[in-house]
């Protein structure tokens, strides 16, 4: 008797087991950074702007290409060279039961460049626009002072908060780009509280607590598709060893960044795997093109050889590219030829632009041409907890450059160290990355290579001071053209203009993994961000 | 007594006082926050305009001067990445570190004295070397590799504890603590154990050296003498007299427990003080790194006037006074 009813207990528990996956919809992920609030329009940060997508959407979505589709407007297309039409989706509901319409745009605008102690505004993306026209409330005209081709991608950066939800009356904002008046805004602390997060996203904010994660449940009254977890939490694991031991110990069913030294410990087990696909983020090394003497040159009675074009394709075709993304990247990683990989908007197609192949002889004649046969000395500054094995890149490379008679030195440093001492151009080789936020070719282009112009906001990281007037040219005719095919072509040859002039010394494309059971999903995305909705249980 | 407590506190002052000074210029001369808390994809007039508002793009020293006049009137400064007054982010940290920090000090307790007295009683046998040699361990091994060997073991290996982060909370005076959670505690007893080793051994050592004098006293052979039981010389009048040197030195350990258990914190992602410290160091934001290490030294000042005043309480003897110490 007491045996059948164990029997029975059994039964009843395996069937429980069993059904499990149906039932306990829970995701937990262990991401390698924190958000530093909840608040959309708080911090333009990596780890902000992906907890930002569950909760507030935008009027453009980016797929894991970057590419942009529909989300909260239905369609948009240029009216003229200034105006913008977009179509807003109807019947969206925020999540206080508030319906969505364009005058939830025009709020969220007007309280993007005045949050306060935001240490990064989204200003960069709202800058563009002259005026709002609401011809409809599901009709949007955005009037930008100049033809502004990537208002779209922009678009797709910043969440849309409630007006209603704020006491707002739409209708009544008067917009202009210095400031809507006396508005009221929620405070960025109310979101971190779950008070003001109110949005039109998959997930609705449960907690944000600071160190401890971020809670997410199904918004039951999405809009789309629900969300395939009744419950995410987002657990911060910062340092890569506990974070792949909490995937090892089943605390956690997904980790962002595994180490690379340890992908193939995760894909040796039976319910783990590892998913990986290329970034927007290229690493390069950038040469100081101005400075006279240069402050890390050595041997050459204060020249800076980097101003000879001989010398800078030296140094590019010195690096075995292949070698470094098969030794020190564990061939997680793909050689780079420019700065965004190929399929992305402005860059060549696959194949068209290789990256220079590896010639040390020939780097040798060059330099000799250059007047250099016997070298000279350099220090590459590199930071040394950014970027995927940055410092053993930079070492590697400079095990290269000494190939070829190149003296050559590391300087390695932490970040926040590193990239002070590169903004105050104290180096004259630097190891970086650069992600292209918006998925094209003017990104990288525009921040490291176009000649520093404060008006145009040209030239911000381009610490190297880079100045070609022919490539500044196109990329500011690229940067005006709303046609995407034309667009496309000039931006193309921007880069060509760029790299047959050895402008930057591109190395490879990260490439990045997430590791996670086999019961889960993802692709990866370009843009690195962990999304909870596109995580989907495994058939 | 009343003396004593205020050269303590004019003291406490000074040392708050001059850590300031240090950490101010010291993590000026690290880099700028700018660079490090603004996207890349910004424009150089917004780079500018954030650094006006924050007022970097001022000299050293009037940076100083603000913030300095703004401390005198009780405000540490708001958090550069959080936005948030630096002291309120400390306290939202503050309680997982100190029951972390607690949990740890009776762990430390409970294994170092017994295996301490245990080993003076039997100091000349296999069992007190025994001891002793493993103490060693405890002394030498690093914090974190102890802590990823026991996920290894505990987390990974036999899935019996939870491998990181904190578990559920219950408000308990107007903090939130784990130790109290039934979902809690199991996530504390790796990240405790860990910090509670180095301190063990610690103990075990002081608790042996004190045994082994202890029984050479008198009143030792005055109560064998008398008939009492070995157990009763040792746990009773043995245990007494040798936790002074104990107290004091846990006193003291408790206060770098609770200010510098960063690698511990970082290991097991518990989100205590430290490794808010950590991140705040890595995003160069001063406010929160000069806040709390002024609130380091304020903890370690108390605790030591704690456990001066808790010897008053355990040996009459000792007395407190403005002249004395």
């Amino acid at each position: 008797m007491k045996r059948s009813y164990l029997r029975l207990a059994a039964v009843a528990a395996t069937a429980a087991l069993t059904s499990m996956p149906a039932v306990a919809q829970e995701l937990r992920i262990g991401v390698a950074s924190e958000p530093s609030s909840a608040d959309p329009h708080f911090h333009n940060l990596g780890p902000n702007n992906q907890l930002r997508r569950n909760i507030f959407q935008s009027l453009v979505g980016t797929d894991e290409q970057q590419k942009l589709y529909p989300q909260l407007a239905e369609s948009w297309r240029p009216l003229d060279d200034t105006r913008w039409e977009f179509n807003l989706r109807k019947g969206v509901k925020f999540s206080d039961g508030s319906d969505f319409d364009a005058y939830d745009v025009v709020y969220s605008v007007c309280r993007i460049p005045g949050v306060p102690d935001s240490p990064s505004l989204f200003t960069t993306y709202t800058k563009a626009v002259k005026d709002f026209e609401v011809s409809d409330p599901h009709t949007l005209i955005v009037h930008t002072k100049e033809p502004y081709p990537l208002l779209p991608t922009e678009f797709s950066t910043w969440g849309i908060i409630s007006a209603k939800a704020n006491g707002i009356d739409g209708a009544a904002i008067k917009f202009s780009p210095e400031g809507c008046g006396d508005l009221a805004y929620p405070a960025t602390q109310a979101f971190n509280d779950g008070s003001a997060a109110i949005g039109t996203g998959p997930f609705l904010l449960q907690s944000f607590r600071r160190g401890e994660g971020v809670e997410l449940v199904r918004n039951p009254d999405y809009w789309g598709a629900p969300a395939p977890w009744e419950k995410v939490t987002m657990k911060p694991l910062t340092s890569a060893g506990p974070r792949v031991a909490a995937l090892f110990a089943g605390d956690v069913d997904m980790i962002e960044n595994p180490p690379l030294q340890d992908l193939d410990r995760v894909r040796q087990q039976d319910n783990l795997q590892v998913v990986q696909g290329i970034s927007n983020r290229a690493i390069y090394i950038h040469l100081d093109h101005a400075q006279e003497p240069s402050p890390m040159i050595r041997d050459t009675d204060g020249k800076n050889p980097l101003k000879d074009v001989r010398v800078r394709e030296a140094l590019s075709i010195a690096i075995n590219r292949d070698a470094i993304v098969d030794r020190i990247m564990g061939g997680v990683a793909v050689a780079a030829g420019e700065l965004l990989p190929a399929g992305m908007f402005g860059a060549h197609e696959e194949g068209e632009m290789l990256p220079p192949a590896f010639n040390a002889e020939r780097a040798k004649t060059l330099l000799a041409e250059a007047g250099y046969p016997n070298g000279f000395g350099i220090t590459i500054g590199t930071p040394n907890d950014r970027y995927i094995n940055d410092a053993q890149v930079a070492q590697a490379v400079a095990q290269m450059w000494a190939r070829i008679g190149i003296n050559t030195e590391i300087d390695a440093s932490t970040g926040s160290t590193f990239f002070s001492r590169r903004n105050a151009f104290e180096f004259s080789a630097y190891l970086a990355g650069w992600g292209a936020g918006t998925g094209e070719m003017s990104s990288p282009l525009k921040a490291l290579l176009a000649t520093p112009d404060k008006a145009r906001g040209f030239g911000g990281t381009n610490r190297g001071q880079y100045s070609n007037k022919a490539m500044d040219d196109l990329l500011a005719t690229a940067l005006q053209t709303v046609d995407d095919a034309k667009r496309q072509d000039l931006l193309r040859e921007a880069s060509r203009v760029a790299m047959a002039d050895w402008a930057i010394i591109p190395l490879h494309f990260e490439v990045t993994p997430w590791a996670m059971t086999t019961s889960l999903n993802y692709p990866p995305r370009v843009d690195q961000y962990t999304l909870p909705y596109d995580i989907k249980p495994a058939k | 007594m009343l003396v004593y407590l205020l050269r303590r506190i004019a003291q406490s002052v000074f040392v708050a006082l001059a850590m300031m000074v240090i950490v101010f210029f010291g993590i000026y001369m690290v880099g700028n926050p700018i660079d490090i808390l603004i996207s890349p994809d910004a424009t150089p007039a917004e780079i500018e305009e954030t650094m006006a508002r924050f007022g970097f793009d001022q000299p050293v020293w009037r940076q100083f001067l603000s913030f300095l006049g703004n401390v005198v009137q009780g405000d540490l400064g708001r958090s550069f990445v959080h936005g948030e007054p630096a002291v309120g982010l400390i306290l939202h940290y503050m309680p997982a570190t100190l029951e972390l920090a607690a949990l740890g000090l009776v762990f430390s307790v409970l294994i170092g004295v017994p295996l301490g007295v245990y080993a003076g009683y039997k100091a000349d046998r296999w069992q007190g070397r025994a001891i002793m040699t493993g103490s060693i361990f405890g002394f030498s091994l690093p914090n974190f590799w102890v802590g990823m060997l026991l996920i290894l073991i505990f987390a990974v290996e036999l899935r019996w504890l939870p491998s990181t982060g904190r578990g559920d909370t219950v408000e308990v005076l107007g903090m939130r603590l784990s130790i109290f959670a039934p979902g809690g505690l199991q996530y504390m007893i790796l990240p405790a154990l860990t910090l509670a080793l180095y301190k063990a051994s610690l103990v075990t050592r002081l608790a042996r050296a004190g045994t082994q004098e202890a029984l050479m006293q008198d009143y030792v052979k005055f109560a064998r003498a008398k008939g009492l039981s070995e157990t009763r010389i040792l746990c009773v009048h043995v245990l007494k007299n040798i936790m002074i040197p104990i107290i004091t030195v846990l006193g003291l350990e408790l206060g770098s427990m609770i200010a510098f258990a960063v690698v511990t914190e970082t290991v097991f992602a518990w989100p205590g003080m430290g490794k808010l410290l950590i991140d705040s160091i890595l995003t160069l934001d001063r406010p929160v790194i000069v806040a709390y290490l002024m609130m380091t030294v304020l903890i370690f000042i108390t605790i030591n006037l704690i456990v001066d005043v808790v010897y008053t309480l355990l040996d009459p003897r000792v007395r407190l006074s403005g002249a004395g110490s």
